[in-house]
């Protein structure tokens, strides 16, 4: 098929997938505003509303994927590389095997167009430096600065790695991701328009069989969803197997450092007022020349705000009233030494707490500030805390590395933090929608959890902390399109409630809308089925199924990433982060333990049906409303089928056939 | 190609100057010549950018490296003499506002 003919056949697809967004939109609001209106049973609220609730959400859930599929981009053949641009090729790792990760690097090595290799070894251990080196790999691990500082993980990684790198682009490659030797080739050319920062590719496993027990192929996401994004303006970054422009990167780190050093040194200069008015109090009669001195501070306190209000350059600001503060500390010196003994302790212990802080100047400005503001200072005390804090601020942002951290340390995934601030400076990304690594995903259930649990914690940290609909700096299609993703992982919460509402009838028949009646079967039937023919339309071929059953089936872990990402965020507790395993774990018998609560919910939907149809016989019940509830069990048990299919998988047998790899840069167009 | 010329002047004030293109293949030089004059005692330094042609994000990560060891040291960085091109890009990451850019090298200390 030529050029012309693609495009023809593209288009064509676009406007059948618009006709049927426009249908799903138009009956869905059709059908959820008639159950909102006039068919909740309010008498039996405590279900009705949940499940009114929970529609509604499914609804708002479907609209945005609409959305997203509206603006399907599908790039096809990607535009020549320009010849001579410098690249790193990066690959992240931490406790990987080395045979796995020099596997990786290897293939990288191979890579065409020309580049420089890197191992970024997180676990700094010899014999990685010495397999990688033996082959000529460059071997980078944390320098010095970061002794005793915050880690951020693989975000901390690259950001110490793209310090002393320096090629215009950089490839990033988790240690399973082997690339093939066309992927830049295959991607640099995007970079000819200049606002370009970002290329996103496919993450596609070959350890996975057909069947894809454990769901780990995205062919959804990486595929139309990521293609819808990109229509708006919003490819993700998704951590591996993306190329980025440096001079994006490093305009992200230096404006965020300009921003958070003029927000921290307000903070740190109002709570060194509060500090300041805490140590006059403890003041007696006779101390005449340590008030004044405190006073002298508190005025300095005020002239540099007053000095940041109008605009002056803050590292001036500063400067100025370090010295001073300085000046007036060395005059005081001979104040109660007693006292400030236990002041040092206090200030050493502040240095510890925002040491510890996983999340930088966030952890500087809160409870710690908060402690410090409510302690009894001695005047001595109170003139060090107050230097300290400003200094902790100003220039090396407190308890951080390096000042610049081009990748977002605000999530334990920095990829969708990182991605959606550069949006916000205005770069472009894309989504070049073909296979050009072969990853290895996990085989078994613990790790996959914990790898799906991980995920879903990093992207609700970032909806809590830098909500994509406040981002006044993204455009509103862009903010939705991050909003959607954020959406999707309350579903959780609505699976819960499709579980409880078809046991709740068929056990004491209860029925949370009004009527089973004509008219509601012809709202929802016509809706359910235009969404299902959106799903089919835009996937064209590729499998849906597994990622709608994982999306209810692990409804305990979407509910837990809430839970504890709240916990992070608005309560400071830890996450319990922990790195994804990439090999697999030994062990025996079906992981049952796992998976317990979609086995109680198994169980529990099994008994209502049971329930449901005694109740029939003995004539307790209605024929139709028990029918009708004993298809949606039916479905529910599909759904949860997924998760008996994995809790038994043993793994990747590699002599069966893997899935065929999907020719995806021409399916859309074919 | 850049070259770096590095001055000092009676007043103990380090003086370096990038000529040529201070971008990501030249950023990581100008961080050594900055640790390395903290490191032999000269922490007050003035980045003279009027002989940079070209200055890019990476550039201007290596100045704000050089400012935090000059002030961990005690002293502090000032740039002077930016051409307009170099101000655009302070002024893109916001960074004008945080590290003013003097008019010349000899009064960079002077407020």
């Amino acid at each position: 098929m030529d050029t012309g003919q693609q495009e023809r056949a593209a288009a064509r697809r676009l406007l059948l997938i618009r006709i049927v967004v426009l249908l799903t939109a138009l009956l869905g609001v059709n059908y959820v505003a008639w159950r909102w209106l006039f068919s909740v049973n309010w008498d039996a609220w405590w279900i009705a509303v949940p499940l009114v609730v929970a529609e509604t959400y499914s609804l708002v859930d479907s609209l945005l994927f609409g959305l997203a599929m509206w603006r399907l981009k599908e790039r096809g053949e990607p535009p020549a590389p320009p010849p001579g641009l410098t690249v790193d090729v990066l690959i992240a790792t931490y406790n990987e095997p080395i045979d796995l990760v020099m596997r990786t690097a290897r293939a990288a090595l191979a890579i065409d167009y020309p580049h420089r290799t890197w191992v970024l070894d997180d676990g700094n251990r010899p014999e990685m430096r010495a397999a990688a080196e033996a082959e000529g790999i460059g071997w980078i691990t944390r320098s010095e600065d970061w002794a005793g500082m915050p880690r951020h993980a693989k975000a901390g990684n690259l950001n110490n790695a793209l310090l002393v790198t320096e090629g215009e682009f950089l490839l990033i490659l988790d240690a399973d991701q082997v690339p093939l030797p066309s992927i830049l080739d295959r991607t640099l050319g995007y970079f000819d328009d200049p606002r370009m920062a970002l290329v996103q590719t496919p993450q596609w496993f070959v350890n996975v069989p057909d069947d894809d027990p454990l769901g780990s192929q995205a062919p959804l996401f990486y595929g139309p969803i990521q293609q819808g994004k990109d229509g708006w303006n919003a490819a993700f970054f998704c951590g591996s197997n993306a190329v980025i422009r440096r001079e994006a990167l490093m305009q992200l780190g230096v404006s965020r450092y300009a921003d958070e050093v003029q927000a921290g040194v307000q903070r740190a200069l109002r709570t060194a007022r509060s500090v300041l008015r805490q140590a006059r109090r403890g003041l007696g009669p006779d101390e005449d020349g340590v008030r004044r001195a405190l006073d002298s501070i508190e005025h300095d306190i005020g002239r540099a705000r007053r000095e940041l209000a109008r605009g002056e350059a803050l590292m001036d600001v500063t400067y100025r009233f370090q010295q001073r503060v300085a000046e007036i500390r060395r005059r005081l010196v001979e104040a109660d030494l007693t006292a400030v003994q236990s002041d040092l302790a206090a200030i050493a212990e502040l240095e510890r707490s925002t040491d510890e802080a996983d999340d930088g100047l966030a952890g500087v400005d809160l409870s710690a500030l908060d402690q410090l503001s409510a302690r009894d200072w001695s005047p001595l005390g109170a003139v060090e805390t107050v230097q300290a804090l400003v200094d902790a601020v100003d220039v090396d942002l407190g308890s951080e590395a390096q000042p610049i951290m081009p990748m977002a340390t605000i999530s334990v995934t920095e990829d969708m933090a990182t991605c959606m601030r550069l949006h916000g400076l205005g770069w472009r990304t894309a989504y070049h929608d073909e296979v050009l690594a072969h990853g290895l995903a996990p085989e078994d259930l613990a790790t996959m959890l914990t790898q799906r649990l991980r995920w879903a914690q990093g992207t609700v940290q970032v909806m809590f902390r830098e909500n994509p609909l406040l981002q006044r700096r993204l455009r509103w299609g862009q903010r939705l399109m991050y909003f959607a993703t954020m959406w999707s992982y309350l579903s959780g919460f609505a699976a819960l409630v499709y579980l409880a509402a078809p046991i709740v009838y068929l056990t004491i028949g209860v029925l949370p809308v009004q009527a089973l009646s004509t008219e509601f079967f012809v709202r929802l039937v016509p809706f359910l089925v235009v969404n299902q023919l959106l799903f089919f339309v835009v996937a064209a071929g590729r499998p849906t199924w597994r990622g709608q059953q994982y999306s209810l089936a692990l409804f305990p872990v979407w509910i837990k990433s809430f839970t504890s990402a709240f916990g992070n965020v608005f309560l400071g507790r830890s996450l319990d982060f922990a790195v994804t395993p990439k090999t697999r774990q030994e062990s025996d018998g079906p992981a049952w333990h796992l998976v317990r609560p979609q086995l109680w919910a198994i169980a529990a939907l099994v008994a209502a049906a049971l329930v449901g149809v005694v109740r029939i016989g003995t004539g307790q019940a209605h024929p139709a409303g028990t029918i009708f509830n004993l298809l949606w069990v039916g479905f529910d048990l599909a759904i949860f089928s997924v998760i008996l299919k994995a809790a038994r998988y043993r793994g990747f047998d590699p002599t069966a056939t893997p899935a065929p790899i999907p020719d995806r840069a021409r399916r859309g167009a074919a | 190609m850049i070259e770096f010329a590095v001055d000092t002047t009676p007043e103990g004030v380090g003086v370096v100057t990038p000529k040529g293109r201070l971008n990501m293949s030249s950023a990581r030089g100008l961080k050594d010549i900055l640790d390395g004059l903290v490191a032999e005692g000269t922490s007050r330094i003035v980045v003279d950018l009027g002989e940079t042609t070209f200055l890019d994000s990476s550039g201007l990560g290596a100045l704000i490296a050089g400012l935090k060891s000059a002030r961990q040291a005690g002293g502090d960085l000032r740039v002077a003499r930016p051409t307009e091109a170099v101000t655009t890009v302070f002024k893109l990451t916001n960074l004008d506002r945080v590290l003013r850019p003097r008019d010349s090298v000899e009064g960079a200390f002077d407020a």
